[in-house]
């Protein structure tokens, strides 16, 4: 049947060139220039799906991208296949693989279609009531079948291998749509020199005008014909420097400050990419001013049996047989509520389709294109409605009835055979963007449409998207609106008209369903296609008592698609509007969402996937880490050795090895992701007052504490080791995760709260590195490294601070421990850190130094009841929870926090309080985060008294131990709780927190 | 992506920026001898507007400098930017702490 289908001549599409494709495996052909949906009609297949709830068959309704139904995967090979796109807009190339959706075992003859008959079980809110109980089917049984038996295409089952590209773009104009509208309003502006973008979604340039028919019959525009002016247009724009045209890019979505994202589809037309070419390329356009020419959707109407394959929106069926030469059947009956369906009936007529009838449902069709119908002899009947159709896999005939004068459907119907349908309820207006850049609509009884009304961006719509369909007042509208945009853009507004002849006004539209007979047919009338949405759904709704569109919306699903209701919205408020006796403005509309067709993933990921999907931040000593196998582990953006094994130990071995080398002997520590902050001037002291809860004033030169820093609410924010390097110098340090936040937060109250203060805050984060050197052996190992510093004992005491030099580079060394063993922590310019490492390493070698990672520096310090900001803390914990009360400065007046702690709930008794848990066999380790309870076993539900927070073996201990935020939990002690494991619950006894050398005695060895 | 003048460096878009909540709400100078309610208001309370909101931005990955600004709620449009410690431009009702 090759070809069987076309007109001899015309059209866009190039004879010369056909092109071979498959569909569900069968070979076709089509021509260059088709759409997968023209060249599926050209062979004449019409059944193209089975519909998402009820799997009924399903044709093409439509020949851009409102289609509902004609969803198709296309796949190049596993990971290249691309399901759910509309064949309407898949553009043919040589080779391609088609597939259709949602059938089993095949498109012709589909189990899933028991669901049709079921249909009177499977409501609106048929979710919402049957699955209710037990809860848990829901997972197990529930869903997976239903998803199995509804639900439209499959995802590829491998990665995407495509690289997808994005660009920020500033220009004077965006003009969204390059039909009529979009190419009067482009030339306008860039006629005065406007920097011009004209994007469009489809292939080719000029919309509505590819659907005309050329030769005689075609519009003239400007004394020639229309195909004649585009050509000339579109080559007066290319050739303008300060344009650029963009076919196949889909404006998706209004952001505001005039924002706006297309989304430009680069090689999915092509047979063979260049494998360099990105697929799709994003591009975020700031304009200073956009023009709205997106066009206008012509509306189905809704009678029993609307659904079957060969019925066509009336335009739709114009543009297949005038733009791809393809003749969608051979004997068509016409049902219209608008004059634009005897246009396509002659144009039809013209190509040799036999036109059955042409059925109106408006009393009188006397404008001038049912006059040219009537006189080119093709029947006209008004008021008639069509009551039903019939045709398994594509519509064999359909019933018409005549409408009374009161409105009612007279008895007895007339069968008409047929193999195509053709339907229009008008034009829609494409108020997607308008509407998405927060544009107020106003309702346009005479369209029975919503239009922009009241622009809340600088954007003005032309065109039929604000309800004008004449082509020559649309073209008048374009182009003023493009000579307005530039001039509010700062260029000369000049109103450019182009002269056109007047054409046809489109008049008459209808929402909501047709006519029918008081007796029901029992055949479904469809509203929404692509949701399988039907009058009765919307009507169970509202007898159910819902009135809000947004509710109805919701409950029926209709308009939830990925067509996002672009066919069907307007039926459905027209529809609820009769059912609830109000005016549709009364009933209201539901939102627009970007994005106006479904947007690739990998277009918005862009670049930033793999190794570029987030930055990596890395220390010094990393490459010295991983060549000495150090396992990582992400600690915000940072790559933190997480240990080091050796000749292939598990994990818990070498952190074991690693945790006694430093109680032992020595080990070292790369700290370098601490965060630093370094807080200088005259008021730096009284700043650090205010900010941090302890008292700074006492702490001498040369000496450290330990700083805790709350939010005003009087919750623990961060901590970390803050030495006095000057009398108006302080070195902060902060958690590793803190230390943005941190800085943000006082830098907030430096400029905001606190302007008076002579204070100054610099990140030096990553101009240190920082080498922790911990162990009874660590003051041995550094004595022959260190010059200018007395690193005795007596000479220098735990949370001493010294600047000196180690290696001949410049040094500032904390006497600090984090492990409650003798300790220094060595900071060097980060530029020196991986050669001073390196000879601390080389020293140590005699002492057995052993290098360490984040989970031993965790049992460390766990053992010593030293807590982690996020691990211990959760934002709920005041210092008294965390057992740092001592850390106060109680005298002094004011600090961040201070007001909050004085409320009496955060000294209540029973707050959660951190405490030690020793399980009862000691070598059970708990899970952190589990509940702790009072009792064993209880039922539920059960009140926990807190959870774990920290749990690790101690090697040091040969035992485990947790730490623990418990209720009440300082007064538990001794105490036996329980805490669930996946073995039950067992018994803890409650412990202080500190674990091991409670004296501190090896700390200030 | 909104487009924030900031009054330091100009015109840049939001991914430059960090939001800052509702401005002039100062830090209650005798914050300990607050009663509970006043310093619940100071810590809690802020306005939900609809209509014309006065904010704090901070210029993060820029100059660093907090400023405020008059956003309407409704369309996202800045009315005006002005400084830390400048009063907001007239014909604003800003709501003030109970102290
Ligand atoms: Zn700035």
């Amino acid at each position: 049947m090759n070809g069987a289908l076309r007109v001899d001549a015309g059209g866009r599409i190039n004879r010369a060139r056909p092109l071979r494709f498959t569909f569900d495996g069968h070979e076709l052909t089509g021509f260059e220039g088709d759409t997968l949906a023209s060249a599926l009609l050209a062979n004449g297949v019409h059944l193209v799906g089975r519909s998402f709830k009820y799997h009924r068959p399903r044709g093409i309704l439509a020949a851009g991208s409102e289609e509902p139904n004609a969803l198709v995967a296309v796949r190049r090979d596993d990971a290249r296949y691309t399901p759910n796109l509309r064949a309407t807009q898949v553009e043919l190339y040589d080779g391609l693989e088609a597939h259709s959706q949602n059938r089993w075992p095949s498109l012709s003859f589909d189990i899933g279609a028991v669901n049709d008959l079921l249909s009177p079980f499977i409501p609106a809110g048929f979710y919402y009531k049957t699955f209710m109980w037990p809860r848990s089917a829901w997972k197990s049984l529930y869903e997976p079948r239903i998803r199995a038996a509804a639900g439209l295409g499959e995802s590829p089952t491998q990665a995407d291998p495509d690289r997808y590209s994005n660009r920020y773009v500033h220009c004077d104009v965006l003009v969204v749509g390059a039909g009529p509208a979009g190419l009067a309003a482009a030339s306008a502006a860039a006629d005065v020199g406007a920097r011009v973008i004209l994007c469009d979604e489809q292939s080719e340039l000029g919309g509505s005008l590819l659907g005309e028919p050329d030769g005689a019959r075609a519009p003239q525009i400007e004394g020639e014909r229309a195909s004649a002016w585009l050509t000339q247009t579109i080559d007066t724009l290319t050739r303008n420097p300060r344009v650029s045209l963009l076919p196949r890019t889909t404006a998706f979505g209004y952001f505001p400050h005039n924002l706006v994202g297309l989304n430009q589809r680069l090689t999915d037309h092509l047979a063979n990419p260049h494998p360099d070419s990105p697929r799709e390329r994003q591009w975020q356009v700031r304009a200073q001013e956009v023009v709205l020419a997106t066009g206008a959707i012509e509306r189905p109407l809704v009678f029993p049996g609307n659904d079957r394959p060969g019925i066509l929106l009336a335009a739709a069926a114009r543009t297949y047989v005038n733009r791809y030469g393809v003749i969608p059947g051979s004997r068509a009956v016409v049902i219209t509520a608008c004059d634009e369906a005897y246009r396509a009936a002659l144009d039809l007529h013209d190509a040799g389709v036999f036109i059955a009838t042409i059925a109106d449902v408006r009393a009188q069709a006397y404008g001038p294109l049912a006059e040219r119908a009537r006189r080119a002899g093709l029947p006209v009947q008004t008021l008639t409605t069509l009551v039903g159709t019939s045709g398994r896999l594509r519509v064999n005939a359909v019933q018409l009835a005549r409408i009374g004068d009161d409105g009612k459907v007279i008895d007895g119907v007339q069968t008409m055979p047929c193999d195509l349908v053709l339907m229009s309820g008008g034009f829609t207006p494409s108020v997607h963007l308008f509407s998405q850049s927060r544009g107020k609509l106003a309702w346009d009884d005479k369209a029975q449409s919503f239009v922009p009304a009241q622009s809340a961006e600088r954007v003005r719509s032309a065109g039929s998207c604000r309800g004008t369909f004449a082509l020559a007042a649309v073209l008048e509208d374009g182009a003023s609106a493009g000579s307005a945009a530039a001039g509010d853009a700062g260029f000369a507004n000049t109103a450019r008209r182009p002269a056109v002849p007047a054409a046809d006004p489109a008049i008459g539209a209808y929402a909501g369903a047709l006519p029918q007979p008081g007796e029901s047919t029992g055949h479904k009338a469809f509203i929404d296609w692509q949701n399988d949405v039907t009058t009765r759904d919307l009507a169970l709704a509202t007898r159910e008592g819902f009135r809000s569109i947004e509710h109805i919306k919701r409950y029926t699903t209709t308009g939830m698609a990925t067509d996002q209701g672009k066919t069907s919205n307007l039926n459905a408020l027209g529809f609820v509007s009769r059912q609830l006796d109000k005016p549709i403005p009364e009933v209201g509309l539901t939102t627009f969402r970007m994005p106006y067709t479904p947007v690739t993933f990998g277009a918005f990921a862009g670049f930033a996937r793999g190794d570029l999907f987030d930055p990596t931040r890395t220390t010094p000593t990393h490459d010295w880490a991983a060549r000495n196998g150090a396992v990582f582990e992400d600690v915000s953006l940072w790559k933190r050795a997480r240990y080091f094994p050796r000749n292939g130990e598990a994990m818990h071995a070498a952190v074991a090895r690693e945790c006694l080398a430093v109680r032992k002997g020595c080990g070292i520590f790369d700290a370098s992701t601490l965060g630093k902050i370094e807080v200088v001037g005259k008021d730096a002291v009284t700043f650090m007052n205010r900010m941090y809860v302890n008292a700074w004033t006492s702490l001498a030169v040369g000496r450290s504490r330990y700083g805790v820093l709350l939010r005003d609410d009087g919750f623990i924010y961060d901590d970390g080791v803050v030495a006095r390097t000057a009398e108006d110098r302080f070195h902060v340090t902060t958690t590793t995760g803190g230390a943005a936040r941190v800085l943000a937060m006082m830098e907030d109250f430096v400029q905001t709260e606190w302007p008076d203060l002579s204070v100054w805050l610099t990140s030096t984060t990553e101009q240190w590195a920082v080498i922790a050197v911990q162990g009874p052996h660590a003051r041995r190992v550094l004595e022959g490294l260190v010059e200018g510093i007395d690193i005795s004992a007596q000479a220098m005491p735990h949370m001493s601070v010294a600047p000196g030099r180690i290696c001949g580079v410049p040094m500032l060394l904390f006497r600090v421990s984090f492990t409650g063993e003798l300790g220094f922590e060595v900071n060097v310019p980060a530029d020196f850190g991986l050669a001073v490492w390196e000879a601390i390493h080389a020293a140590g070698q005699q002492h057995g130094i052993t290098p360490y990672g984040t989970e031993a520096m965790h049992v460390l310090r766990a053992e010593k009841g030293y807590i982690i900001v996020g691990q211990e803390t959760d934002g709920t914990v005041t210092p008294d929870d965390a057992g740092l009360a001592w850390a106060i400065g109680k005298s002094k007046p004011d600090f961040v926090g201070k007001r909050s702690l004085q409320r009496p709930a955060m000294a209540a008794a029973d707050r959660k309080q951190l405490v030690g848990l020793f399980t009862a066999d000691s070598q059970v380790v708990l899970d952190e985060g589990t509940q702790v309870m009072l009792e064993r076993d209880q039922r539920p539900p059960v009140r926990p008294l807190g959870h774990v927070t920290s749990s690790y073996y101690s090697p040091v201990l040969s035992r485990s131990i947790a730490l623990a935020l418990v209720a009440g939990g300082r007064a538990r002690m001794g105490e036996a709780l329980y805490v669930s494991t996946p073995n039950g619950d067992v018994p803890v006894q409650v412990t202080s927190p500190v674990f091991y050398d409670s004296e501190g005695a090896r700390l200030n060895g | 992506m909104l487009l924030i003048e900031c009054p330091y460096c100009g015109e840049r878009p939001e991914l430059e920026f960090v939001y800052g909540g509702q401005a002039h709400i100062a830090r209650p100078q005798n914050a300990p001898d607050l009663s509970a309610q006043a310093w619940s208001d100071y810590l809690y309370q802020r306005d939900n507007t609809k209509g014309i909101h006065a904010e704090r931005w901070r210029h993060t990955h820029g100059c660093g400098r907090f400023f405020n600004a008059l956003r309407d709620t409704t369309t996202d449009h800045f009315i005006a930017i002005y400084k830390v410690g400048e009063a907001a431009p007239a014909a604003l009702k800003t709501r003030k702490v109970a102290l």
